[in-house]
């Protein structure tokens, strides 16, 4: 991991993957490591559907709560076609953690998986698409939990300065007991990947 | 409960949540909104809270009908004494300017607070990108900018001292990456609180009858007199940085100052920095101090120059020479971004910055506009409605909630969209205007008909046109995130039902059809488009989130 003074991270998706939820338990995990902390939300419903992009930034001090244009360190895609526009975001060393899921967008041709490759390899080499609304799908019979596998799998693999064990208490803390089991689950799944290649 | 978290404990909070936190460490009695993001969550959050277990005692919380109502509500809590707070998004306070006004004239009893939140880039809004700032003219309301949540919980209980101590309503004005920002709040205690209201008449205080009205004008603005003293000397406005030889300085407020502490720290620069608190009344010798050594200052704000320009007032007498930059090197369109803050004060300072990957992201990327849920009710309304109107010239009014997606693809059926309540409003005007010739439907939700929209109807029912208004009857304010309203059952509270208002206001043509009976639907829009006075047909099916409430 480089030593920089803070780590910028941008998720993307579309309204009700849950992106919310993650950057919170993002946010609790890097608080607790003791981090300074601030994150940009954007609430309403009027984001349903629609495309939608959170933020977080945590470090020794931190003021913006909004990344910088070409300053994120990490950009999560729950939605593959989604990480286009994040291409504002982006440097040549960001590193795309990206969900291998396409949502149709009315009256538009979908994009192939490698046309958007492509583009984002354009600003950077560190682009990784995992299929992880399969594997959840398959291994845990939820698609929903796919972003926080990418989430999970991003923290164990050292894609984010945040200790994997804190990850798992915000886990803990967070989420409503009803779901708690399914993403603990989850989070075990993305652990013992850990060393697979993507 | 989060919101309830212990004293001393320091806690990430939302911007929305820390506004609820200040105003419950304050001891607020009384609270009413209308919902509208990003205000949203502070009525939510006062909602949830006084429906658990842990409510606090002697609180009272409203959703009030609009916010004309809400702010009146809190008119009346503060003229019979209670610490008083009124929150809104930015529309909602041109819908109750005609209260805010007077208010400022009389003064306040107990201290009341009126957020108001604005929404620079329109993430959750339509209509204008609004700077509520505007306002200070008008109302001559003093004004506060908070920029993180530890401010906005701060923000509130200096707002509510300030109010109690020169008698002004306080407005706290935020934005969407204020009220949307999470950050760590040191949390304080929260007292217990007495419901002791009691109007005390006072014709002399709270009646605006001329020629009194003049002398509370001239009270008013002796008031803001006062509060500037208190500015002056307040840290809410707070110098920083040290001088250099190039003499250059910034001044700012609200979220900007969180970018230019990042662009500075980024440069490793530590201009002179003034940070307002304030935006109304401004400190206007602080300012003059601050802008008397430099040769050059940056004003970094979001849209209108609103600061821009009072600074260069100040500057004719306290350094005529000054330059000033800010609207030519910083957009007047659309909210602030970090990079942006960056180039301004690297190009302030003189100093080159990397460039980064030119990227066309027009060409690039996709565009996804939010669709309605799979599900909606008004997949079916609008669906029936193009089938009903197939081949025939007919005008789509729009009008504010979910159903403005009935201006998207697939649907493409809105003509006009202004607010709240407007479609009905300008339905008439077109009406009237084409001699009741034009075929028209004019589409209204519950909330915004409970809203404005009654005036509208009875207006065109008494003038004499004759739109189709269909009234999208879904049981929520759906888009801003299922609040209830008047004709939602709600605990033990009186329910108002629509068409029971409808057929008050002498509406002849009234139907109440579930969009799933399509036939029925699209049969009832075919015979109401040929009526000669106004129709109304309530397409009643709820929300699939409607039930979130109870
Ligand atoms: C004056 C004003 N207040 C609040 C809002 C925020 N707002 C936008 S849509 C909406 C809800 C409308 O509810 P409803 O008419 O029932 O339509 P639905 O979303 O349920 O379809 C609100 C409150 C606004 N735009 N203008």
């Amino acid at each position: 991991m480089k030593n920089k003074k803070d780590f910028n991270i941008v998720i993307v998706g579309t309204g009700g993957q849950g992106s919310i939820t993650l950057l919170q338990i993002l946010a609790r995990a890097a608080s607790i490591d003791g981090n300074d902390v601030r994150t940009s939300e954007l609430h309403g419903l009027s984001q349903r559907g629609g495309s939608v992009e959170v933020q977080m930034r945590f470090g020794k001090k931190i003021f913006s709560p909004m990344v910088a244009e070409g300053g994120a360190d990490l950009i999560l895609g729950l939605e593959a076609q989604e990480c286009l526009k994040s291409l504002f975001y982006a440097n040549s060393e960001t590193v795309y953690l990206i969900n291998k899921f396409f949502i149709p967008i009315f009256g538009k041709e979908l994009l192939k998986e490698q046309a958007v490759l492509k583009e984002l390899k354009k600003v950077t080499k560190n682009v990784f698409i995992v299929p992880a609304s399969d594997i959840c799908e398959e291994e845990l019979g939820k698609k929903v939990v796919a972003g926080m596998y990418l989430l999970s799998l991003a923290c164990v693999r050292g894609l984010i300065p945040i200790k994997p064990e804190s990850v798992l208490q915000a886990i803990k803390d967070l989420v409503p007991e009803k779901y708690l089991d399914l993403n603990k689950k989850t989070f075990e799944l993305a652990l013992s990947k850990k060393n697979e290649e993507i | 409960m989060k919101i309830l978290e212990k004293a001393n404990k320091r806690v990430p909070f939302l911007g929305n949540e820390a506004i609820v936190r200040g105003a419950l460490e304050a001891g607020v009695q009384f609270v009413s909104t209308y919902p509208g993001t990003p205000a949203s969550e502070i009525g939510d959050t006062f909602f949830k809270l006084q429906r658990s277990k842990n409510k606090i005692k002697n609180l009272y919380f409203e959703y009030s009908t609009n916010e004309k109502v809400a702010m009146e509500a809190g008119i009346g809590a503060s003229f019979s004494g209670l610490k008083a707070m009124v929150v809104m998004k930015d529309f909602g306070l041109n819908v109750c300017a005609d209260a805010l006004l007077p208010f400022c004239y009389t003064g306040t009893k107990g201290p009341t607070v009126i957020i108001v939140a604005d929404d620079p880039s329109c993430h959750s809004s339509a209509q204008s990108e609004q700077n509520t700032r505007a306002f200070a003219q008008l109302a001559h309301i003093p004004i506060l900018e908070p920029s993180d949540p530890q401010e906005c919980k701060d923000y509130v209980k200096a707002a509510f001292k300030l109010s109690a101590k020169f008698k002004m309503p306080i407005l706290l004005r935020t934005t969407t990456r204020v009220n949307h920002q999470t950050s760590f709040v040191d949390l304080g205690k929260i007292p217990a609180i007495k419901a002791d209201g009691k109007f005390v008449k006072d014709v002399h205080r709270f009646n605006t009858m001329p020629p009194r009205v003049f002398s509370m004008h001239s009270e008013m603005l002796d008031r803001i007199k006062e509060i500037k003293k208190e500015a002056e000397k307040s840290e809410l406005n707070l110098t920083s940085g040290k001088q250099v030889s190039s003499k250059i300085g910034i001044i700012t407020s609200g979220v900007s100052y969180l970018y230019v502490k990042e662009a500075l720290a980024d440069l490793g620069m530590n201009l002179p920095l003034l940070k307002l608190g304030f935006f109304h009344p401004l400190p206007e010798k602080k300012i003059k101090n601050f802008i008397k050594p430099l040769k050059k200052v940056l004003i970094v704000e979001e849209l209108e120059p609103f600061l821009e320009r009072e600074v260069a007032i100040l500057a004719k007498d306290a350094n005529p020479r000054l330059q000033i930059m800010g609207k030519e090197i910083i957009p007047e369109i659309g909210e602030l971004k970090p990079r942006i803050v960056l180039s301004a004060i690297a190009k302030l300072a003189n100093k080159k910055i990397k460039a980064l990957p030119s990227v066309d992201l027009e060409k690039v990327a996709v565009k996804r506009t939010p669709q309605l849920c799979p599900g909606c009710p008004y997949w079916l309304v609008f669906g029936g409605v193009k089938k009903a109107t197939e081949g025939k010239n007919v005008v789509y009014g729009g009008d504010i909630g979910c159903y403005m997606l009935a201006g998207v693809p697939p649907h493409n059926i809105q003509d006009y969209l202004f607010c709240m309540g407007g479609s009905m409003g300008i339905a008439h005007g077109i009406k009237k205007a084409t001699n009741n010739k034009q075929k028209l439907i004019s589409f209204v939700g519950d909330s915004s008909f409970f809203h404005v929209g009654i005036p509208a109807l009875i207006n065109a029912v008494h003038n004499q046109s004759n739109p189709l208004i269909i009234l999208l009857d879904n049981s929520t304010t759906a888009m801003t995130g299922h609040q209830p309203h008047p004709g939602i059952k709600i605990d033990s509270m009186p329910i108002i039902k629509p068409e029971d208002v409808v057929k008050a206001c002498q509406v002849k043509h009234l139907k109440i059809i579930d969009p799933v009976n399509q036939g029925e639907f699209i049969k009832a829009v075919k015979d109401f488009l040929e009526k000669d006075t106004v129709s109304v047909i309530i397409a009643r099916r709820p929300c699939l989130f409607a039930n979130r409430v109870n």
